[in-house]
């Protein structure tokens, strides 16, 4: 018997991941990738020449359980163990996954912040079951979904415990500045926290379900382990996925209701059994499809989903150490963030509201130079920022304005780093319309799509998409568009696989 | 498109200084935000009018879009069950639309008004639906219920009445045809279509020619030559029933107002079969469809002839006397042509088989006192009433 074709449209960490699980289970895989490389938004990217960057995304955090199955090289971990939530003054503060310590911190806080980081710990834990499997349908419930609502149920109420299941249920769907206010005084404190849980998202701390987002987050990084683009694309290559760059897709080929394979920009035909798209639920289909294969309503819901991004990416070529007031230059290898107060976070994200960006950005600052080399010559060095807000749908556009929101990051950095400004030799700035044009993202949103509550679970990214597969038989959404979206943990490539491989 | 004046709770139509003189009985209602007579004078008389004379009724206030644009007959293509891609210009098909899941949101025509021009004309609103589905066509949609004058001529001699009002060379004009003509010195669009089962005109022109295009046909009448009488919807309530055509929203929930699962229609489920295409290019719905057929019917709206004289309205209906409960009727009239109790009832198969019998239990009013009688329906596979002159070319001139 000739194997059943697979084709994978992305070469992203998730178009990889769902490659190589489905190789590895006897299809015959090739991923196209639009652009010259795979990895996507965890590619790194030469921004100046003999400057690098570690790509769009700041860390990875691929499923342990993924690491296992594919048996993906981990490397030293990028990620930094430590947030430094800076201050002006140099009164900074450093938060670990167990505690949090600095200048003028409250001990009440200290102590708060230590039960804080367990219990959030044990919500996120229970939600395992829910984040790591097909999320269960509503209608059309089967037996798999009634195992998964069972094991989500059974982890909520044995997992967790009485009295924590009541109060998990209770911050749920709340937003992460009520809770921070209940639990801590530290304004510094509160606003590193609640970073994590708007940043990539068109959210502020008093947007609701925001604790769910931060809880996911958490969940991607306990769960999670760096990787590398070279170890996926190695852990792919090595069960057989084969691998084509610059090789973008123009459609997805549709006969009578069912996907037969796709045709690339060049004109090229590659016929398949299965196409999984890791490209976002727009691009796939109101793009790669079509309406015209699809329901009027089903397109229409698509095509409301809410997928504008407010992060820029920046990325700058400093000529020595960036130097923030009173931080030693041995700690640049920590993440660090500038977000004052939750009130200043707030404020920020007001602007994007109304479809302008904020003077005064919320930061998420990395130095990869500090943690490698090969990024930076020798004695440079790189930063890497995310700037929020900075809305995808600008009033007016981003063509005149990408230069003034640079400038604006640039000030907030000076006053935290004086004299950074004239450190800067050269300078990139993807706003989200320029994330969308290069890395193919609707809206230049980091996980295609919001992960707010009426666009996850069993409706990510629309009922009747959800679970991975789609309205076109043989067509599965396998990147960060589908559940549990981003946060770079290749579930939704695994979970994609694993539908194809029980269905297929 | 005018401007509404929102302080008026009732719109006038063009027609409405030619129409209230008519209105012995004040008997008003209101479609679509119009004031539309439901009875002028007698339903009796306006009711043979239709049958036996010829009818006016004014049809502006009906749902109206216009659909133009490169891609504009995909999308209809793509929007209703039927396959309208070969809809030449010049003609005008019957159909309906569904939602993702199948169900009829309402039904309606497309005329085809010239190349690449057309006009979809619906019971029931239906902008929203239309522009939604639009998302991935280069099409134009535009609600035209204020900038077009429609008035309905039906009946035996609405031919002969037209042809003297001055309309020329109506006698090639097929059933379901459209032809751009004079009428009273203005320009005018007649399409062989109606709502009566019978022979049958719509006239369609601007809202400024419609007291020019009204004076030329009650001209007829008053040269002696022909009656003409204005009706209501209450009469076009009695021959639609008899002519077999379905009222969304009386006869069916449609799927844009359902609260509860399971109370949507699918085309099958209405017995239009014959207007879903499952071949044709995907269109929304085609999936459920596709899947509704492969199984067995479960319920079927169906036209039924209920012996006796009570009416049956809003009756349950039963698979024998006393029997297990099988569905109710829709709607129902008493044909005066026909001299029977006509009815459209839903209702439920087994074994996807229609039941072996059908009974009615009727309830009604004796001097006050009610009583319970039951009646046995007879299916009717097609329209109930539907006489050689509705598709007669050329039409005689009286019949």
């Amino acid at each position: 018997m000739t194997k059943r074709r697979a084709v994978v449209i992305g070469g992203g960490h998730n178009g990889l991941i769902c490659g190589a699980y489905l190789a590895k289970a006897g299809f015959k895989v090739t991923v196209f990738e639009a652009r010259d490389a795979v990895g996507g938004a965890i590619a790194r990217r030469e921004f100046a020449d003999g400057f690098f960057a570690p790509g769009l995304a700041h860390t990875t955090h691929v499923f342990q359980g993924v690491v296992d199955d594919l048996a993906i090289v981990t490397t030293a971990s990028a990620e930094a163990a430590e947030t430094i939530a800076l201050d002006r003054e140099g009164a900074h503060l450093t938060l670990t996954d167990n505690d949090v310590e600095g200048a003028g911190l409250p001990e009440a806080d200290r102590t708060a912040y230590r039960d804080f980081v367990s219990e959030y710990a044990s919500y996120a834990d229970a939600l395992t079951p829910l984040l790591t499997n097909a999320p269960p349908r509503l209608k059309n419930f089967d037996r798999r979904d009634g195992v998964t609502l069972a094991k989500i149920g059974w982890k909520l109420r044995f997992g967790l415990g009485g009295d924590p299941m009541r109060e998990f249920l209770r911050v749920g769907g709340m937003n992460i500045y009520d809770i921070l206010n209940e639990k801590f005084a530290d304004e510094r404190l509160k606003a590193a926290i609640a970073l994590d849980a708007v940043m990539g998202h068109h959210m502020a701390p008093r947007t609701p379900a925001t604790v769910l987002t931060y809880l996911q987050r958490r969940f991607a990084r306990q769960k999670g382990v760096a990787v590398s683009v070279a170890a996926l694309q190695d852990a792919a290559v090595r069960v057989g996925v084969e691998i084509r760059t610059n090789a973008k897709i123009d459609r997805v080929i549709v006969e009578d209701g069912k996907a037969r394979g796709v045709v690339l920009a060049s004109g090229e035909t590659c016929d398949a059994d299965i196409v999984a798209s890791n490209a976002d639920a727009k691009s796939t289909f109101l793009r790669l499809v079509g309406a015209r294969a699809l329901d009027g309503l089903f397109v229409h819901r698509i095509s409301k989903t809410r997928t504008n991004g407010d992060v820029a990416k920046i990325h700058l070529a400093l000529s020595a150490a960036p130097p923030f007031n009173g931080l030693s230059p041995d700690r640049l290898n920590a993440r660090m963030v500038i977000a004052p107060t939750q009130q200043y976070v707030e404020h920020a994200f007001n602007a994007s509201k109304y479809g302008a960006f904020t003077e005064r950005p919320v930061l998420e600052i990395m130095t990869p130079s500090a943690i490698d080399t090969g990024y930076a010559p020798s004695g440079a060095h790189v930063l890497s920022v995310n700037a929020a807000y900075a809305p995808c749908a600008l009033k007016g556009g981003w063509e005149n304005d990408r230069e003034a929101f640079l400038e604006a990051v640039l000030n907030v950095l000076d006053e935290y780093a004086p004299g950074l400004k004239r450190l800067v030799q050269s300078h990139e700035i993807l706003t989200p319309v320029d994330i969308e044009a290069e890395y193919h993202m609707s809206g230049g949103h980091w996980h295609h799509g919001e992960m707010a509550i009426d666009q996850s679970f069993m409706m990510r990214p629309v009922h009747g998409a959800a679970q991975y597969q789609t309205p076109i038989e043989g067509l599965y959404l396998c990147g960060a568009a589908a559940h549990p979206g981003g946060d770079v943990t290749g579930l939704p490539g695994r979970n994609a696989a694993k539908r194809v491989i029980d269905t297929h | 498109m005018t401007d509404i004046d929102f302080k008026k709770i009732l719109r006038h139509s063009p027609y409405y200084e030619r129409l209230e003189p008519h209105s012995q009985t004040r008997n008003w209602m209101a479609w679509n935000g119009y004031k539309t007579p439901r009875v002028l004078d007698q339903l009796a008389s306006e009711y043979f009018a239709i049958r036996s004379a010829c009818s006016i009724m004014d049809l502006t206030p009906m749902e109206k879009y216009r659909i133009t644009g490169p891609d504009a007959a995909d999308y209809l293509n793509r929007l209703v069950t039927r396959d309208v891609s070969r809809l030449k210009p010049g003609r005008v098909t019957y159909v309906v639309w569904c939602n993702d899941e199948g169900d009829v949101i309402d039904d309606g025509t497309i005329f085809h008004l010239s190349e690449g021009v057309y006009r979809l004309c619906a019971q029931h609103h239906q902008l929203d639906w239309l522009m939604l589905s639009a998302i991935g066509f280069d099409v134009s949609i535009e609600k035209e219920a204020d900038d077009v004058a429609a008035l309905a001529v039906q009946g035996p001699t609405s031919f002969a009445v037209l042809s003297a009002a001055g309309v020329n060379s109506l006698d090639g004009l097929k059933p379901f045809g459209i032809q751009h003509t004079k009428c009273g010195g203005v320009d005018v669009t007649v399409s062989r279509t109606g709502f009566t089962g019978d022979l049958g005109y719509e006239l369609w022109t601007a809202p400024e020619n419609a007291h020019a295009l009204w004076d030329a046909i009650f001209s007829v009448k008053e040269r002696g030559l022909y009656d003409v009488k204005v009706i209501g919807l209450d009469a076009l309530e009695m021959v639609r029933i008899e002519a077999g055509f379905l009222m969304p929203g009386w006869d069916f929930n449609t799927a844009d107002t359902i609260v509860r699962a399971g109370r949507g229609r699918s085309p099958f489920e209405l017995g239009l079969e014959w207007i879903v295409d499952l071949k044709k290019p995907y269109f929304t719905g085609k999936k459920a469809l596709t899947q509704e057929k492969a199984r067995r019917p479960e319920r079927r709206l169906l036209k039924l002839v209920i012996e006796g004289n009570k009416s049956p309205a809003n009756s349950f209906l039963f698979d024998r006397k006393n029997g297990r409960n099988i569905g109710a009727v829709m709607s129902t009239i008493w044909s005066p042509i026909l001299k029977s109790n006509l009815a459209f009832a839903d209702v439920r198969y087994k074994n996807g088989q229609p039941p072996a019998e059908i009974w009615a239990e009727i309830y009604y009013q004796k001097e006050l006192q009610w009583n319970v009688s039951w009646a046995r329906g007879r299916i009717e596979e097609k329209a109930f009433w539907s006489p050689e002159r509705r598709t007669a070319t050329p039409p005689a001139w009286t019949q």
